[in-house]
């Protein structure tokens, strides 16, 4: 286990900034009620094996003692290192990105079964959709009664979606909560 | 001739007589077209009086000589009489009917006597049948012979008779002194039920004996027809994101039919049945709920563990237990969830980060070396959930019937009692708000539960205390030869037959001190002996000193007794504390020899260095002295 170095730390904030904005600060500065101390610490990054965990200080310091190939898990793991160096977001994050996500898509009770299988997110499944998102943008995927489904990527901007055809992609599939019973083994 | 036909009639009418006498039973109400038949009933009346082989003899001889028509007359006037005084009127009567109704009588006496006849046939007939039917059902009572056991071995199990000689044996067994067979002892019985029951249910031999022993006839049936069914399937909220109420509704609304669990848990529901895949919801993905069964709630509860606090769960894997936890601590604390197996990881893994379980450590040991890896004395609480030959969970895994042996078993015991000091090694015992330790396990066997318990309180510091579950059954104290803590009577046993949940074991103990060594009446004793181990706690002392006394069945000599009594009485606090502090002593002597060979030393220095001024010196010398 150790921390993040400059390259990966910049890499990580950037896969975080697109989902949450300036809400990052929230993110990195949260006060963490972990950890038996009273009094809350902070959270920090770390890396172990191409994973990344989000971790409050306490549990680091505690699990030092854990040697490096026994170390399974930490915190929230937010997302994995790929062999060729670029990080992707996993599905383990999406608590902490539901709770700061600048952009959100809710999907009709009839299209969430679909989008937990792998799909992306027609324009006929859309319920409701935030206003000022852009091309590229990290989304986060609702079920109408605000249960986080997954994330994605926009492809178009709000307005764009509006004059679309309803069976026009809105929002590509990065990872929804299916992946645990789908993947398990890949997470 | 005369008398030969005298014997005939009076053979006839002795037959007549008692024909004639059925008759007139059967026919008084008939009014009889032949006046020679009234008279033979009125005679017959009176006849029935007298029904004497003398009175016989008299018709033979009077037989010739009167009329009918007379003694009609006579009879008809005088019956009462007659019935009294006249005994020749009623000769002469029966006479009459003799002579002069021969053919008729002949039909009825053939008539009458072929209802006699079937009469007895039938009584004799049901008599047999009596006969046969309380010997069919003795047939089961009574044991097979080694001969039927043979023949019955040699083809495919009869299941029916099987299943009917098992509630015949059971039945006998429980009022053993009125329907037991002669010549067949307990034994015979049990060891019959014994192999029905193995082959019956699919249990090898080692197996269903270990049950035998444990439970009387009529549980241990209860029990294995339970080990046939599946428990009912149970989920349990999770209180992190979701409460029981709404969680409900949203599955009601799904289709899945469910009930609150039972009175002990506010976030147990049982599933009945469902229309969706209750493991595949999107409740589920969300995290809102986990599969589990009720059994596997029970050791958390008697962890109760607190917000922040350091809880290790040394066999974590798939994470039911360990995200109970979680959720009882609401991410407080911290948590290291230790799994063995490499590939059961993943699901622990992913089971965490989907119930939102932010204050957790996994790591991938083995149990046994988590002291030195997390530190002795590091934690709060530990929860173990033993590995286990699983005979509780027989509903779930029907292999566990043919696959356990005695060795299995053997080595469970063995690595649980291995993890179990390692977990009481783990925990601080002067923390302030946990300092205990859970032990669980999903088997009935004596062996891996209180066999376990016991060795624990023999080998460190610890105490029972109760679990806080209080409606499982006590464990044994006593288990055939073997004699256990009193205190184990706070351990807990479930069975499925009782509580409807998989047979599970849960024990908890309190860690008295930090120190190795177990209390000390431990050295004196054999390392084998089923002597109790009182901890230093003198309630408990006292209470075992009581049990101790009873249940000495391998005391040594009385000596040893008194002296034993003696010192828990009175010193075993003050040996206690008096090996402390020659510890201690000894501690402090020894540095104080250090302290003394330095200075010693530096007076040596001084001495060797004349003249030289040594400010140093002196500062230190100023030190020693104030440490001597």
């Amino acid at each position: 286990m150790r921390p993040l170095d400059e390259k990966e730390t910049t890499q990580v904030f950037e896969k975080l900034f697109n989902f949450t904005g300036n809400n990052l600060k929230n993110i990195v500065e949260a006060p963490s009620h972990e950890g038996p101390e009273s009094n809350p610490g902070r959270y920090c990054f770390r890396l172990n094996k191409n994973r990344v965990y989000y971790v409050s200080e306490s549990l680091v310091k505690r699990a030092t003692n854990v040697k490096r190939d026994k170390l399974v898990s930490l915190g929230t793991q937010i997302g994995k290192f790929t062999k060729g160096g670029a990080f992707h977001l996993t599905i383990q994050s999406l608590n902490l990105l539901a709770a700061n996500a600048k952009h959100k898509v809710w999907l009709k009770p009839t299209a969430e079964m679909s989008f937990m299988y792998g799909n992306h997110v027609l324009k006929g499944g859309l319920g409701r959709i935030t206003e000022n998102i852009n091309t590229n943008d990290g989304v986060v995927v609702f079920s109408m009664s605000d249960m986080p489904l997954g994330f994605g990527v926009a492809v178009k901007s709000t307005q764009d979606c509006r004059k679309m055809d309803p069976n026009g992609i809105v929002v590509i599939h990065r990872a929804d909560i299916g992946e645990y019973l789908r993947m398990e083994d890949e997470l | 001739m005369a008398a030969k036909g005298a014997m005939k009639k009076k053979a006839t009418s002795n037959s007549n007589k008692t024909n004639s006498r059925k008759k007139q039973k059967k026919e008084i109400e008939l009014p009889n077209p032949k006046i020679q038949e009234k008279v033979v009933d009125d005679d017959i009346s009176g006849s029935d009086v007298d029904s004497d082989v003398d009175d016989d003899m008299l018709v033979e001889q009077h037989r010739d000589d009167s009329d009918d028509s007379a003694s009609d007359a006579l009879s008809d006037g005088d019956q009462p009489f007659t019935d009294d005084f006249l005994q020749d009127d009623n000769v002469d009567g029966e006479k009459s009917s003799d002579s002069d109704s021969d053919s008729d009588h002949s039909d009825i006496e053939r008539k009458s006597k072929a209802i006699d006849a079937k009469k007895e046939k039938e009584e004799k007939e049901a008599e047999a049948e009596l006969v046969d039917n309380i010997k069919e059902q003795a047939d089961e009572v009574t044991l097979p012979t080694p001969q039927e056991l043979k023949e019955e071995a040699q083809g495919p199990p009869d299941l029916p008779r099987l299943q009917r000689r098992i509630k015949e044996v059971v039945r006998v067994l429980s009022n053993f002194k009125t329907l037991r067979q002669e010549g067949a002892s307990r034994k015979d019985y049990v060891k019959q039920l014994t192999m029905d029951l193995a082959s019956y249910y699919g249990y090898n031999d080692y197996l269903i004996e270990v049950l035998v022993e444990m439970f009387p006839a009529v549980e241990l049936v209860e029990l294995i027809e339970a080990f046939e069914k599946p428990r009912p399937m149970c989920l349990r909220t999770n209180t992190l994101k979701a409460r029981r109420r709404d969680l409900a509704g949203i599955l009601l609304n799904r289709g899945v039919n469910l009930d609150p669990l039972s009175k002990w848990s506010k976030v147990g529901l049982v599933v009945y049945d469902s229309q969706v895949p209750i493991g595949a919801t999107p409740e589920y993905m969300a995290g809102f709920y986990m599969l589990q069964s009720a059994s596997s709630f029970l050791p958390v509860m008697a962890l109760a563990p607190q917000e922040k606090e350091r809880i290790v769960d040394m066999a974590a894997a798939p994470g039911g237990k360990t995200t109970y936890v979680a959720a009882l601590m609401k991410n407080s604390g911290v948590i290291f969830a230790n799994e063995i197996k490499e590939k059961r990881l993943k699901s622990l893994t992913a089971n965490l980060s989907r119930m939102g379980v932010t204050n957790t450590v996994v790591c991938n040991y083995d149990g046994r070396e988590l002291p030195k890896v997390l530190g002795q004395n590091s934690a709060d609480r530990v929860l173990l959930d033993a590995p286990c030959s699983g005979t509780g969970v027989i509903s779930k895994d029907e292999s566990v019937k043919t696959s356990k042996s005695l060795e299995d078993i053997q080595s469970c015991c063995h690595l649980q009692k291995e993890l179990i000091l390692a977990a009481i090694d783990m925990v601080d015992a002067n923390s302030k708000s946990g300092g205990y330790i859970v032990y669980s396990t999903c088997s009935i066997m004596v062996a891996e539960n209180e066999a376990v318990i016991d060795y624990a309180l023999k080998k460190r510091d610890v105490k029972l205390v109760p679990c806080g579950l209080d409606f499982g059954r006590p464990g044994f104290i006593n288990y055939r030869e073997q004699r256990f803590h009193p205190s184990l009577e706070k351990t807990r046993r479930f069975y499925p037959h009782v509580h409807n949940m998989d047979g599970f074991f849960v024990a908890k103990f309190k860690k008295m001190s930090n120190s190795k060594a177990a209390p000390a009446p431990t050295t004196e004793q054999p390392e084998g002996g089923d002597e109790v181990i009182e901890p230093i706690d003198s309630v408990i002392k006292k209470k075992a000193e009581d049990k101790v006394v009873h249940h000495r069945i391998h005391e040594s000599s009385t000596k040893e007794k008194v002296h034993r009594e003696n010192g828990i009485a009175q010193h075993g606090k003050a040996e206690n504390t008096f090996s402390g502090k020659k510890r201690k002593e000894r501690k402090r002597f020894s540095r104080e020899e250090i302290s003394k060979s330095r200075e010693e030393k530096r007076a040596a220095l001084r001495t060797a260095a004349k003249g030289k001024p040594f400010s140093k010196e002196k500062k230190f010398a100023k030190e020693a002295r104030t440490t001597k």
